[in-house]
């Protein structure tokens, strides 16, 4: 039964650097919403035992009280605010470009959606997209373990969203815009890249995978690649 | 017709059949088309839901009893008559609608994609709204403010009747070539605006118009609504005596005269971009597909709470008059729903929060958005503090007010998950979601509904629903409800996806790698659980308009003014214009020889009524 109580417990195996902080917040507010919630029940259910219909016993005259009212305002306020500063940091880390990590030695890749796949433009050996040693592959998506990956992020046609479930990643990508992502695989694996926005009727089936080699398999997969 | 019109005026001072109950101008009649009109559009919506259902547990298995049999799918021979059926329309399938969207009685993706595309817009626009907003707003505003009548009647009936016109127009895409819409409910561009995208022409394009003369009708209604409980109530009857469902539905007609402009100028783009070659929304011509989705969640957002605002003013009614207490807090519970209501304009963000929306302005959006569980938060622990120290009723209408209740908490406790953007990173547009608002509107709104239907049935018909069938279709619902929707929470978190066509697609796992295909066919076979039970309730509500028990004036010794008008209430409501003494909730107080003052009762005036008896709790 607790199994399917247990909401963390359900999260897809995390493998990347900054899971465990979008994880942490997850099981924070998962504890908050649990314990409100089980005190809610337990004063409804409480209440609706208690204050049940006996013959003889009339309700008491109550209008409210005004110094519940703001301890539950407050209360809530103080929470919810708290709540915000603590995700911030994980929200800006992952979401906002000028705070990416950037090292030379990160890796590029262009990734574009179109009904019904994922297309991966990897720059070749020149580092740099839009040139002639470009290589495009259908949903696979090769990168290094524990390196930085910098997504270029752009639709054809309609607004495609670059789900990794593992990695935490979400990002829509819209069409005439590139947006930037970014993530740190930390597991070797292939993981599944579905689309999450309704793109047509192949929505279903938009998948890609990324596989995260080893480095010694990563240099194997370039050297093939670029034969 | 006009012979019998005017034999009627002569002799009965009655009025015809057509401008009794077709073309009505009164309020209470306008109420209940409402009312027949959003049960039938709830079968109409209800029923997809469960096809798409079958699909989602099932997948590419030919539907039950209108499909076809696996042998002849496997060895092309005709077994049952449902195979011999789909035999003969496989042979015109260029013309036959049913067997191009649902070959051999499997449902294929671009029909799937209409089919939850049309759930919500239905239960959106032509369910919830019809029947809170149009059905309760029209019976009850008039009623409880204590006049005669809505401000303008004559727009009142054309409300009705235009809201009805959208709603021909909007089934009939499913019977144009290409389909209905299938862009989902949001219709997010350029999806939505280019018609090859999905393959889609006029159902989509009628979609737009639909739309548009619903929100006419909606215009039309918040107009009268705003105007009638300005200028209209009863002497007396202050802002701050006004029953909070009142509060409620005027709150909700401010919200729908601000956001209706809002989407109708996003349906007009959307339409010169499919019809006139304009690219508003088509980034290919230089528009911008995210002006599509802030106009769409400007308006959006707001029409979430006039999806559950109804619904809070209903149960906080029903709370009050089954605990025999007053509201507690009745001031709060007005400003915690006005809050709501200035929030719902500056948190549309939240549902962009992946979009590709500037990502700093996120922390604006996640911080007002997590702000409204001040307001839900002042609003739940107030309908607690109702309940303490009261003597709890347990009729049909308090279950369902209970139940609301706490599937409000539920439905609010999840909204917080996705309302913190790092959070939603992972659950946006999963099945999460659709568990968070299912349990605001369904669990929420719907639940409060079908009390209030319960509830305010022997005013609107003179007669009371059955009890027993009201008690098996509330503890059905309550378990279907939840059997349906919780398993959707941890669908969400493993990673399933929303409007997705077959969830064998990706190889989703639960913990320890378990296969979780199962919960989504637990959750098929709770949701026909669930889409039975309302049979129960239809067949409730029908018969009892006939054969129900004759209701007495005021059945649950309610204090609001619509209980003071006689049953049936007559044309005109009152026989004089009441005055109002008190607020509406002044039950038990102390001293007086009754559990209840009504509002019409002046002070050291001799009581109207006795405590309910024991016996009259079972309804």
């Amino acid at each position: 039964m607790l199994k399917w109580l247990n909401f963390p417990e359900w999260l897809p195996e995390n493998a990347s650097t900054f899971g465990e902080g979008v994880d942490n917040l997850f099981v924070l507010i998962y504890w908050i919403t649990a314990i409100v919630f089980i005190a809610v029940m337990a004063v409804l259910i409480g209440f609706m035992i208690k204050y049940r219909f006996k013959e003889g016993r009339k309700a008491d005259y109550i209008e409210g009280s005004t110094t519940l009212e703001i301890t539950w305002t407050a209360v809530t306020t103080v929470i919810v605010f708290g709540l915000a500063m603590l995700s911030l940091p994980q929200w800006n880390r992952l979401k906002i470009p000028s705070q990416f990590p950037s090292s030379p030695d990160d890796v590029l890749v262009q990734v574009s959606g179109k009904q019904f796949n994922w297309d991966m433009t990897y720059p070749g050996p020149d580092g740099k997209l839009g040139t002639d040693d470009d290589l495009t592959l259908e949903n696979q998506l090769h990168v290094p373990v524990n390196k930085v990956v910098h997504v270029k992020l752009t639709s054809e046609d309609v607004i495609h969203s670059f789900f990794l479930p593992n990695m935490r990643v979400k990002q829509d990508a819209l069409p005439g815009r590139t947006i930037d992502v970014w993530f740190d695989a930390t597991k070797v694996g292939k993981y599944e890249i579905p689309c999450a926005e309704l793109c047509g009727f192949g929505h279903s089936g938009m998948l890609g995978y990324l596989n995260v080699h080893t480095d010694d398999a990563y240099a194997k997969w370039v050297e093939e690649a670029w034969k | 017709m006009n012979d019998h019109a005017n034999e009627s005026h002569d002799h009965h001072h009655e009025e015809s059949f057509v401008s009794k109950y077709i073309f009505s101008l009164d309020h209470k009649m306008i109420g209940k088309q409402f009312l027949i009109y959003g049960l039938i559009m709830f079968i109409v919506g209800g029923g997809l839901a469960l096809l798409f259902r079958w699909q989602l547990a099932w997948p590419d298995k030919p539907l039950p009893i209108i499909g076809v049999s696996q042998e002849y799918l496997d060895e092309g021979e005709v077994v049952s008559g449902a195979d011999k059926m789909w035999e003969k329309w496989g042979e015109d399938d260029e013309e036959n609608w049913f067997e191009r969207t649902m070959h051999a009685g499997i449902i294929g993706p671009e029909f799937y994609n209409a089919l939850f595309t049309m759930h919500a817009t239905i239960m959106v626009f032509f369910v919830v709204v019809p029947l809170l907003v149009g059905a309760f707003g029209n019976f009850l505003i008039p009623l409880m403010i204590g006049t005669r009548d809505m401000a303008f009647p004559v727009l009142n009936m054309l409300s009705f009747w235009t809201s009805v016109l959208g709603a021909v127009i909007m089934m009939a895409g499913f019977l144009v070539p290409g389909g209905h819409a299938a862009a989902g409910w949001t219709g997010y561009a350029p999806l939505s605006s280019v018609p090859d995208f999905t393959g889609v022409y006029w159902g989509q394009n009628l979609w737009c118009i639909a739309l548009i003369v619903m929100g006419v009708s909606s215009l039309m209604g918040s107009i009268n609504y705003i105007t009638t409980v300005i200028n209209m109530r009863a002497p007396g009857m202050t802002y701050f005596r006004l029953p909070l469902v009142i509060w409620s539905l005027f709150i909700v007609a401010i919200l729908l005269l601000l956001a209706f402009p809002v989407v109708a100028s996003a349906l007009a783009l959307l339409l010169f971009d499919r019809m006139a070659g304009t690219s508003f929304f088509a980034a290919a011509g230089g528009g911008e597909p995210l002006l599509w989705q802030h106009l769409f969640w400007f308006f959006g957002h707001p029409e979430v709470y006039i999806l559950i605002l109804p619904g809070m003013g209903l149960a906080s009614e029903m709370i009050s008059v089954f605990s025999r207490k007053p509201i507690f807090g009745y001031k709060s519970m007005v400003w915690a729903m006005i809050s709501i209501a200035f929030l719902s304009w500056v948190v549309w963000g939240h549902h962009m929060f992946q979009s590709g929306m500037n990502p700093a302005l996120s922390m604006g959006f996640m911080t007002t958005t997590m702000l409204i569980a001040v307001p839900s938060a002042i609003k739940t622990f107030n309908w607690l503090g109702t309940l303490f120290r009261g003597s709890i009723r347990y009729t049909v209408p308090m279950l369902h007010s209970l139940a609301f209740v706490s599937m409000f908490v539920i439905g609010g406790l999840s909204g917080i998950y996705m309302a913190n953007s790092p959070v939603d990173i992972h659950i946006h547009d999963t099945y999460y979601i659709v568990a968070h608002i299912h349990y605001v509107v369904f669990g929420g709104s719907v639940f409060a509904l079908f009390g209030a239907i319960f509830y305010w049935f022997p005013k609107m018909f003179g007669r009371h629903m059955n009890a027993t069938l009201g008690k098996i279709h509330f503890w059905l619902s309550f378990l279907a409800f939840n059997g349906v929707f919780f398993p959707m929470h941890i669908l969400g978190v493993a990673g399933h996806r929303r409007r997705i066509h077959n969830p064998l697609d990706t190889d989703l796992r639960g913990p320890g790698g378990m296969e979780i295909q199962g919960i989504n066919e637990f959750i098929t076979i709770c949701a026909f659980i669930l889409g039975a039970a309302q049979i129960i309730m239809l067949v409730n509500v029908f018969w009892s308009m006939y054969k129900g028990r004759v209701a007495e004036q005021n059945p649950w010794h309610a204090n609001t003014l619509e209980w003071q008008a006689p049953t049936p209430v007559p044309h005109g409501n009152f026989d004089q214009i009441p005055h109002v003494y008190h607020g509406p909730y002044e039950y038990s107080v102390p001293g007086a020889d009754a559990d209840w003052i009504p509002q019409t009762q002046a002070d050291g005036e001799p009581s109207h009524g006795e405590p309910i008896p024991a016996g009259a709790t079972a309804d």
